[in-house]
């Protein structure tokens, strides 16, 4: 069933149509083979590049889209309703482009973004490590200068198309000065000395590749620097207030790919001589999916918005985020309950969306950390 | 450099519910989602083929309703250059034959034209007598049921598919073809084609500019008239068979008891 959207123009409303022509056409017919087999669905993204769609909410003069993050992320939620995978890898890909967009200088922009906003090009976004998950100031991969480059070792872990990318937008330790000795890299993928660890064998989202990735003194020209050396921290967290924006929509895709499922299901499937529809405790059960599904839109459309007029929207991303992601993990949990057994068998897609929901509540900040960030900032208005 | 003009319709949704008004059993139009019909698309593919191998122009032609400027600007995106938009009031009901008249009128509104491209039939209608008919009142050779089509400067050849076989066909342009379902994938617009369409010119024409009187056209003057309409009959639940071993003469036993082998 087609989401009832309230677009702004008839080009949002094209969009939305090529979006959501590709994701039933290209999409989802090939999510459950390739989650089955592992496969990375590059050619996908070059569809994607091919269409515009790798791009839209960056500035035309470097190839983007200058779309608004309010129709932008619809078109993420329609892909990722499709295939979370794609829709997750497309929000990372928008994100590893923000550092050069916003912190980049003019010629760096001129050379490298049109390429990452265009089309062919797949990026990924490197700030986790091993030891430095919910504390990402204590990253240790470290830059150091030599002539006119940086030599950058160390390890960074979880890298989302890790090995797949064409350029990793990588956060490097320039000194030992915590948060604020963080320099930010655009480091193109066939640089000598970086390489992919064997992918992480994961519960869900099987077909996207996640990956650690090893710089073993690797050279890095300082020409590829993005802001001033000090201010990666910045750029990265920067970076994650309008990533979580895009994960929120993601979730809402899944939580209403979930959702449709279980109508469809609970309308076909009957007992005691009735549709199960048609009992009450199944249609709370589906209301409250839909009060979830479109109360998490609501959310994140919101801070969208706010964006969109340039207002701060910090702390709505990370309600959006928070919201969103629980909320697809509830209505996957329930939608396996709604299809019963068959729910739990892979004859179905709703034990997948169940599995690729809990991912969401745990990266681009865990749901934890975004309470964290909620309650921060009301102290700090307060 | 062919100048090249596609005729494309909007139709209902083949994955929504299509169903005809009950009061004058034409398409009741707010019922489904409409689309530019996918035949169409490939019509317009091929057309941007030919015109990114030899240049030229590529106008789409419709003629439809206030919304179907919608399947326009999906041509539009796709690549097409300019369009021709015939909506009038006193279409609504029209049978085939006004339909093929408006379009030949229309079509003589684009100067200098080589080639006519259309779908070998149409998803609703599914007439399959609109190329035919063009090339009549065109007074133009048609070439229909392509599945290949090569053009040079002044003549057009065709591979035309149809149930009973394959035909190679030539004619000298200007000159009328259908395609079919084999003829090409169609592209998908890209978002710098959607923002380019809004910036194209859209010609708007009532019938009284194509020099058409109201009273030749619509329902009420159709050549011939629906008295009566029904919905088809559901399909019967598919029957299901175990295998207990036995499945492949069971669905042997069940092919032969339809005639089918
Ligand atoms: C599939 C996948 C893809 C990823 N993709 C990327 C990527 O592309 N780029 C990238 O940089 N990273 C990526 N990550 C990493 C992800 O962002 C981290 O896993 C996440 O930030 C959590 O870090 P951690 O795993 O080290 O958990 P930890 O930080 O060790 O957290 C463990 C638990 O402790 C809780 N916790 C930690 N600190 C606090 C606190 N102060 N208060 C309360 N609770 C706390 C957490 O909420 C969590 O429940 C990805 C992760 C996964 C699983
Ligand atoms: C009494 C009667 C009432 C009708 N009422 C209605 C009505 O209310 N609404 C309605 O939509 N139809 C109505 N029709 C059907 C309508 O007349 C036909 O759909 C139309 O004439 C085209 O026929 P087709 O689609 O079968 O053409 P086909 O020959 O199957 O079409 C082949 C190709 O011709 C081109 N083509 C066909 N139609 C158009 C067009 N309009 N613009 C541009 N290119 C075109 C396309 O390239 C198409 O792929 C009615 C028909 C009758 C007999």
């Amino acid at each position: 069933m087609a989401v009832e959207r309230l677009l702004p123009d008839t080009e949002a409303e094209d969009l939305i149509a090529l979006a959501r022509d590709i994701a039933a056409n290209e999409l989802a017919p090939k999510a459950g083979e390739y989650e089955e087999k592992e496969l990375f669905p590059r050619e996908q993204f070059r569809l994607l590049g091919r269409s515009g769609l790798l791009g839209l909410p960056y500035p035309e003069r470097w190839g983007g889209g200058g779309v608004s993050y309010e129709v932008y992320l619809q078109v993420l939620e329609e892909i990722a309703a499709a295939w979370m995978t794609v829709g997750v890898g497309l929000s990372v890909h928008t994100m590893s482009c923000y550092a050069l967009a916003e912190y980049g200088t003019d010629s760096q922009r001129d050379e490298w973004l049109p390429d990452m906003l265009g089309g062919d090009l797949l990026g990924a976004y490197a700030l986790s490590e091993t030891h430095a998950g919910s504390d990402a100031a204590a990253l240790s991969t470290r830059a150091v200068l030599d002539g006119p480059d940086y030599v950058v070792t160390g390890t960074k872990a979880w890298i989302t198309h890790g090995g797949q990318a064409d350029f990793y937008t990588t956060m490097v330790r320039t000194s030992p000065d915590g948060g604020r000795g963080i320099s930010c890299l655009l480091v193109p993928a066939d640089t000598p000395g970086l390489s992919a660890s064997a992918p992480e064998r994961k519960m869900g989202m099987t077909a996207s590749t996640t990956a650690q990735m090893i710089f073993d003194g690797a050279r890095v020209s300082t020409g590829r620097r993005l802001g001033e050396e000090g201010i990666g921290l910045k750029i990265a967290l920067s970076a994650l207030n309008s990533g979580r924006l895009g994960i929120a929509a993601c979730a809402v895709g899944l939580a209403q790919a979930a959702l449709d499922e279980a109508v469809r299901y609970a309308k076909e499937r009957s007992q005691f001589g009735r549709s199960i529809i048609e009992f009450q405790g199944m249609e709370f059960l589906l209301a409250d999916m839909a009060a979830a599904v479109e109360s998490a839109r609501a959310t994140y459309l919101e801070a969208a918005r706010r964006r969109d007029r340039g207002l701060p929207f910090k702390r709505q991303a990370s309600i959006a985020k928070l919201v969103a992601t629980d909320a697809a993990m509830k209505v996957t949990t329930d939608a396996v309950q709604v299809l019963g057994g068959a729910g739990y068998t892979k004859d179905f897609p709703v034990e997948r969306y169940m599995r690729e929901a809990k991912v969401p509540q745990i990266f681009e900040g865990t749901n934890q950390i975004q309470r964290m960030v909620i309650a921060r900032e009301l102290r700090n208005k307060a | 450099m062919p100048n090249i003009v596609v005729l494309v319709k909007q139709v209902p949704d083949t994955y929504s519910e299509r169903k005809l008004a009950s009061a004058d059993h034409t398409l009741d139009r707010a019922s489904a989602d409409a689309v530019l019909d996918e035949i169409n698309e490939r019509a317009v593919e091929e057309a941007l083929q030919i015109k990114e191998a030899q240049g030229g122009e590529v106008t789409v032609l419709t003629v439809g309703p206030e919304r179907a400027t919608d399947a326009i600007r999906k041509a539009l995106s796709m690549g097409a250059d300019k369009a021709v938009h015939v909506s009038d009031e006193s279409l609504h009901g029209a049978d085939i034959i006004q339909t093929a008249k408006v379009l030949a009128k229309a079509i003589g509104t684009v100067e200098g034209y080589d080639l006519i491209i259309a779908g070998n039939e149409s998803t609703d209608g599914v007439g399959g007598a609109i190329p035919a008919m063009l090339a009549e009142l065109l007074g133009l050779p048609q070439l229909t049921h392509a599945r290949k089509v090569e053009i040079d400067g002044t003549s057009v050849k065709v591979e035309r598919e149809t149930d009973a076989g394959r035909t190679f066909l030539e004619a000298a342009l200007p000159a009328v073809i259908s395609v079919g379902e084999k003829i090409n994938d169609p592209r998908y617009p890209s978002f710098k084609g959607i923002m380019a369409a809004k910036k194209k010119p859209v010609t708007t024409l009532t019938i009284a500019d194509l020099g058409i009187d109201a009273s030749e056209v619509g329902l009420a003057n159709a050549a011939s008239q629906v008295l009566e309409s029904a919905p088809k009959p559901p399909r019967a639940a598919g029957q299901q068979i175990t295998d207990e071993g036995d499945g492949g003469s069971k669905i042997a036993e069940y092919l032969v008891s339809q005639k089918l082998i």
